[in-house]
């Protein structure tokens, strides 16, 4: 029984899957999100994939302001995804609104929304911290899980 | 008797779980390879099957879990046919019934992504099925059998039925969803439609599915095989040859559209298939 439990968290491990939201980013932290997916950086070396489906993903990337219109979108997308599943935010924007903070449409960064777990600072983040962020992301879902079996 | 088919059937099934996973990790690290990248471990796929088993499963219509699990054992059933010798015929016959099941799975559910991608799905299924048949018309030309253990008696196939062995290539295109035939879904890096088919297919059900998917590789990669069953090690190396080209032509190539796939897989398909069978034909 434990070897199971150690096989599926390290299955948890090794293949996070992820969706990238863009909250009303300023498309920098967007476009080093995607850069992490190139040649130079290539996450999916760590088994981790961008799908366009909050279904399959296990890690929600989000990157910009939350605002008044899309946050229900935003946790709509979180609400889809099952669990176990953490949210990364990703840039100064989304960690706690920056520049934008004190616009009359921003609510600020998205943990007042949706719970999150990994920060990542920057403006926009490097991939290579996007992906430092990404792995620690990857041992939250294993500490969840390792969490909800001591529950039961 | 019963004991020896069940453990016979038992274990091709073990090997093709095995083989269909280390071929998509395969895949997988060749085309990153490919485009430049390091790509992930050959065994990557076993951990996305085992993390998307313990996922919580999340149902749209209940439906989809009779769908999954349908479409599953369909190719676990096609492919201990497959290993234990029996009619061609019914095997891709019980194949097109586990598509069918998945196809329907995905119509269940109102996501319009779904939905389009089912409809896609049904088309690339309305392409390659006449193909197939074809195709198991041509070899019962040239063996007098559909059943595996009666064609692999014969000389090799690819001798006389070289075009059939082409079309058949074509068929594995289609059925493994890579471009420029990538309508319906595609395959892990790409994006269509969300995710088309896959879209309401979550967790578990995912995994199913993603592993009824290996099950069909492993059995059209057989099939291929067949074409020189009498030497075994050189059957699997002509299929293995012909899925590292799939790799290759996915690579260089752009999706295309639907129709022009029917037009190009039917043409294709239908002038090659005539033209092997007239060669038999002038042969005799």
């Amino acid at each position: 029984m434990m070897a199971l439990q150690d096989i599926i968290k390290r299955s948890l491990h090794r293949s996070p899957w992820i969706v990238h939201y863009d909250c009303g980013s300023c498309n920098g932290c967007d476009i080093e999100v995607l850069a992490c997916m190139t040649p130079i950086y290539d996450m999916e070396r760590f088994g981790m994939i961008n799908v366009g489906n909050p279904k399959h993903a296990d890690i929600l990337v989000v990157t910009g302001t939350v605002n008044q219109k899309n946050k229900d979108v935003l946790k709509s997308v979180y609400d889809q995804m099952p669990e176990p599943k953490v949210v990364v935010s990703v840039g100064i924007c989304a960690a706690s609104g920056g520049i934008f903070r004190e616009c009359y449409n921003v609510l600020g960064g998205i943990d007042r929304v949706i719970p999150v777990d990994v920060y990542v600072p920057g403006c926009p983040a490097k991939p290579e911290a996007i992906i430092d962020g990404l792995a620690m992301a990857a041992r939250k879902l294993e500490e969840k899980v390792e969490k909800k079996r001591r529950a039961i | 008797m019963i004991t020896k088919v069940l453990a016979a059937a038992f274990f091709s099934v073990i090997i093709s779980t095995l083989a269909g996973g280390i071929l998509t990790g395969l895949d997988r690290k060749l085309t990153a390879l490919m485009q430049g990248r390091c790509g992930p471990p050959v065994w990557q796929p076993f951990f996305d099957i085992v993390k998307l088993f313990s996922k919580e499963p999340m149902v749209v219509n209940d439906f989809q879990v009779l769908a999954a699990f349908a479409y599953l054992f369909s190719e676990i059933l096609a492919v201990a046919l497959f290993a234990l010798k029996t009619d061609l015929l019914m095997i891709v016959f019980i194949m097109s019934i586990g598509s069918v099941f998945y196809i329907v799975g995905a119509m269940a559910v109102r996501s319009p992504y779904s939905q389009v991608g089912a409809q896609r799905e049904l088309f690339q299924m309305v392409v390659y099925e006449p193909l197939l048949m074809l195709v198991l018309v041509g070899i019962y030309f040239e063996t007098g059998s559909f059943n595996i253990s009666g064609i692999m008696e014969r000389e090799p196939l690819i001798i006389q039925l070289p075009l059939f062995f082409l079309v058949l290539s074509l068929v594995l295109d289609i059925k493994m969803k890579k471009s420029p035939f990538d309508f319906s879904a595609s395959e892990h890096a790409h994006q269509e439609l969300v995710r088309g088919i896959q879209t309401d297919y979550s967790g578990p059900y995912l995994a199913m599915v993603e592993m009824a998917h290996w099950y069909e590789l492993v059995v059209i990669l057989a099939m291929l095989a067949l074409f020189l069953a009498s030497h075994v090690v050189l059957g699997i190396l002509l299929s293995m040859l012909v899925f590292f080209a799939e790799i290759v032509i996915d690579n260089i190539t752009a999706r295309m559209t639907l129709k022009w796939m029917v037009g190009f897989s039917w043409c294709a398909g239908i002038l090659l298939t005539f033209s092997n069978l007239a060669y038999i034909y002038i042969r005799r």
